[in-house]
């Protein structure tokens, strides 16, 4: 007798799904490597260049044309091609040009030729900086303005050069990880990193939790309150942060006054401009502005715990603390870890929020801002790459524990 | 420990600190209601709140008694405290010294008595002084919250209705100066007059409703996908993408930044719109399959039994179940790309072209007066606050779900 088995391996209907599967999520692979993952690769491939804001102009030869004494017996045109780069020659220079029918050239230039109504010069090298004046005498039949214009603006004359290109040639060097590991700006710009990081996902998880256990009863208003609490979060990065800054100004700033007027300080403070001031003001606004995340996990997760716990508790005499500390705190802990995973790595990444505050100044410039820094204040593109990679390593590492983490809480 | 579980120590410890906290807070909102100086006094709050709770007198009456009593009683020591006497001080006279004491004595009499109600006096069980404690900790963390959240706003407001000059003579003039009229609006109506504030608002409101389409056209395959369907490789995708969204923005925009700047989509309209869906993709994806993962299956069994191929299960039957998951996540997404500044910042340099946050960048400048840019600002903020207010219930939702992003 035929024992029936189970069948092997994938079926055709799995088959089907799989592809099925793939078809639904290539479109968001398509775009996501195409814009995450490429730019990825070509931050590596920068940070090994020694590459300058400036270069990202390409080295090509720059030709105008216009016609000169024009209506004189001695009038030409004029084609002046140059090399704008000053450190980078062009190799064969060539330009093309569509001479009018009515237009009629004299002796050529040795370089050029004419065939048809297309003249095409062959200029050679250009070195940097170098230009180039062609002078090539013509006859003009007809209208001398309308020709003129046909000349100069109709048909534009083409120039193509080869140029070393900075981007894609094979030059490389690791002077842009030596620049910013040997900066002594780098054991500050940690620094702020690392207190940035480390208190603001710490005080925003504590001041959220504070939050919620505040809200986590039935009262009337309690929906507005939530609301409100909110604000800080939604309200755009661009408002919160300048109303901050207009805040605290040490001129006219309305907590400065105000602190003068309650005789805490006698003159003003200047609380983003001071070190280490305004690495603490910075690191309180981002406890301020995400607060209300941790307080909107933290309660979710709160009005989700069982209340029979409680009332067990209740009747075993458990004081309010206690139960705080023996009941509460245990059902959060798991969401409590994975926010401050989670507020770990984004405050880490955070950018927006110190560069509208300060800038970067007084002691407040982390790893993100350090990007912007070098890369279009400084304008080496290069060097800006290199902080980017070092950061990219970072989250590589976050990244690691957050899934060993996440994996046993959430089932990911 | 011990000590605290005196009614006669910890009585006094939290009356003393409650009445500080709230002459503060009464100082606070009445420099800001009219500019003028209110000062809470440190030492003598501190002490006239410890005795005023001394006796732990709050049990013997009902609140509002309590509330009147020590109305009438700190309106006198207002009265007659002069510039050191009395919880709060102002140079305005001794009349409305008096009338502000007043108030905090009301405010103070009644919470006071709330703090200690069904607390005994003298030794208290660990349960009555940790009562009493978490009481008087739900009142500071009402005070506390609500003044960080609103004093920015209030001040985000009211900067943006003085002038400039008014605001450095005396920076805690709140005061509306309504015999102004329309005037009042001065300075947003010169931002939409002169600084194009309108098209700006116009090009952030249709590329943000873009970018919440295209994501949502990208995420919700994605999505499904993932949720639903077997494939190898699907818990490793599903790690990807939270992967992806960890990666900081500052450090693609470099590179968007270069290949925008190359294949000249910098400064177009377009290469927001092509750069800001990849940004919320991920986000929108995560939140989408968690919420098709809670979706029953059997539904769709049924309906595939039924002779529907995958696609048509999606169309009928998936997605009119998911809308509310849709309408927390497209808000989602509008308020991210409302929002957002970086890339605005960094691919955009012409003035015609701006998106809302962009213009409100470009008024940080010491050459426009400060009301100027708070205008901005709030111009910016109510789209958001209204449709935040208005959808609450989704948003809050949409933001559970997927706001592990910053």
């Amino acid at each position: 007798m035929q024992t029936a088995h189970p069948p092997k391996g994938t079926g055709p209907l799995q088959k089907r799904e799989a592809r099925l599967a793939w078809s639904l999520l290539l479109p968001t692979i398509t775009i996501v490597s195409l814009v995450v993952i490429l730019p990825l690769l070509a931050i590596f491939w920068i940070s090994f260049k020694p590459i300058g804001l400036a270069d990202l102009r390409p080295v090509v030869p720059v030709v105008r044309e216009d016609l000169r004494n024009a209506g004189d017996p001695d009038q030409a045109v004029r084609y002046r091609i140059q090399n704008r780069s000053q450190d980078e020659p062009i190799l064969n220079v060539e330009f093309t040009d569509i001479v009018p029918d009515a237009a009629t050239l004299g002796e050529l230039p040795e370089q050029c030729e004419l065939s048809a109504s297309q003249l095409t010069c062959t200029i050679g090298t250009l070195e940097p900086g170098e230009r180039l004046t062609l002078m090539i005498p013509v006859t003009l039949d007809g209208d001398a303005d309308a020709l003129e214009d046909a000349l100069e603006d109709d048909t534009e004359p083409r120039a193509t050069g080869d140029a070393d290109n900075i981007l894609t040639n094979t030059e490389f060097t690791l002077e842009n990880f030596t620049r910013i590991f040997d900066a002594d700006e780098f054991v500050t710009v940690m620094w702020a990193t690392i207190f940035y990081t480390v208190f603001g996902t710490v005080g925003a998880l504590v001041v959220g939790l504070f939050a919620a256990l505040l809200l986590n009863k039935s009262f009337r208003g309690q929906g507005v309150l939530r609301g409100l609490y909110l604000f800080p979060y939604v309200a755009p990065i661009i408002a919160v942060a300048f109303t901050w800054v207009n805040l605290f100004d040490p001129f006219s700033g309305s907590i400065n006054a105000l602190l003068i007027q309650m005789g805490v300080t006698n003159e003003t403070i200047n609380f983003f401009g001071q070190r280490p001031l305004a690495l603490i003001m910075v690191t309180v606004f981002e406890i301020w502005r995400y607060f209300p995340l941790s307080f909107l996990f933290i309660l979710a997760r709160m009005q989700s715990i069982d209340t029979d716990m409680y009332e067990a508790a209740d009747m075993d005499g458990a004081s309010p603390f206690q139960k705080f500390w023996y009941l509460s705190l245990p059902m959060l802990l798991g969401i409590l870890s994975v926010l401050f995973l989670l507020r770990f790595i984004w405050t880490f990444n955070k950018f927006d929020d110190i560069f509208l505050l300060t800038g970067g100044n007084a002691g407040t410039r982390t790893l993100t801002v350090n990007v912007y820094e070098q890369a279009f204040a400084i304008s080496n593109i290069g060097a800006g790459a290199a902080v980017a990679v070092v950061i990219f390593g970072c989250l590589l590492m976050f990244s690691f524990f957050f899934f060993r983490f996440i994996s046993r809480e959430e089932g990911l | 420990m011990k000590l605290l579980r005196n009614g006669f120590v910890t009585g006094p410890i939290i009356g003393a600190l409650w009445l500080f906290i709230l002459a503060t807070t009464v100082s606070v909102v009445m420099s800001f209601a009219t500019g003028n100086a209110y000062r809470p006094t440190l030492f003598f709050s501190l002490i006239l709140g410890g005795a005023l709770s001394m006796g732990a007198i709050m049990p013997l009456a009902r609140a509002p008694i309590v509330g009147v009593v020590m109305a009438v009683g700190l309106a006198i020591i207002g009265l007659v405290g002069g510039q050191v006497g009395a919880p709060i001080v102002t140079n305005q006279g001794a009349g409305l010294q008096a009338v502000v004491n007043g108030l905090l004595g009301f405010i103070f009499g009644y919470s006071t008595a709330m703090i200690f109600a069904g607390i005994p006096r003298g030794s208290l069980t660990r349960h009555e002084m940790e009562e009493a404690w978490i009481r008087f900790l739900t009142g500071f963390g009402y005070i506390f919250f609500t003044a960080i959240v609103l004093i920015p706003f209030y001040v985000m407001v009211m900067t943006s209705l003085k002038s400039q000059s008014a605001l450095l003579q005396n920076p805690l003039d709140f005061s509306i100066e309504l015999d102004k009229g329309w005037a009042l609006f001065r300075s947003y109506h010169e931002l939409f007059r002169d600084f194009n504030f309108g098209t700006y608002m116009w090009t952030s409101f249709y590329v943000s409703v873009l970018t919440v389409i295209i994501t949502l056209a990208f995420s919700i395959p994605g999505a499904y996908a993932v949720a639903r369907l077997q494939f190898r490789g699907r818990a490793a995708f599903s790690r990807s993408i939270l992967l992806i969204y960890m990666v900081p923005m500052i450090v693609l925009a470099l590179p968007i930044y270069i290949a925008f700047s190359i294949t000249g989509l910098r400064n177009t309209i377009i290469g927001i719109v092509l750069i800001y869906p990849v940004t919320t993709i991920p986000v929108a994806l995560y939140m989408l399959q968690g919420y098709f993962r809670g979706l029953p299956a059997e539904v769709e069994e049924a309906g595939l039994m039924d002779g529907l191929n995958r696609l048509q299960v999606i169309w009928k039957i998936t997605l009119p179940l998911a809308l509310p998951a849709l309408a927390s996540v497209s808000l989602y997404v509008f308020m991210i790309a409302w929002n957002e500044f970086l890339l605005a910042f960094m691919l955009l340099d012409d003035p015609s072209i701006f998106t809302l946050t962009r213009g409100v960048a470009m008024l940080n400048s010491s050459e426009i007066p400060r009301e100027h840019l708070m205008a901005g600002a709030v111009i910016a903020t109510i789209p958001v606050m209204v449709l935040f207010l208005g959808l609450e219930k989704f948003m809050t939702k949409g933001l559970t779900a997927g706001s592990v992003k910053g």
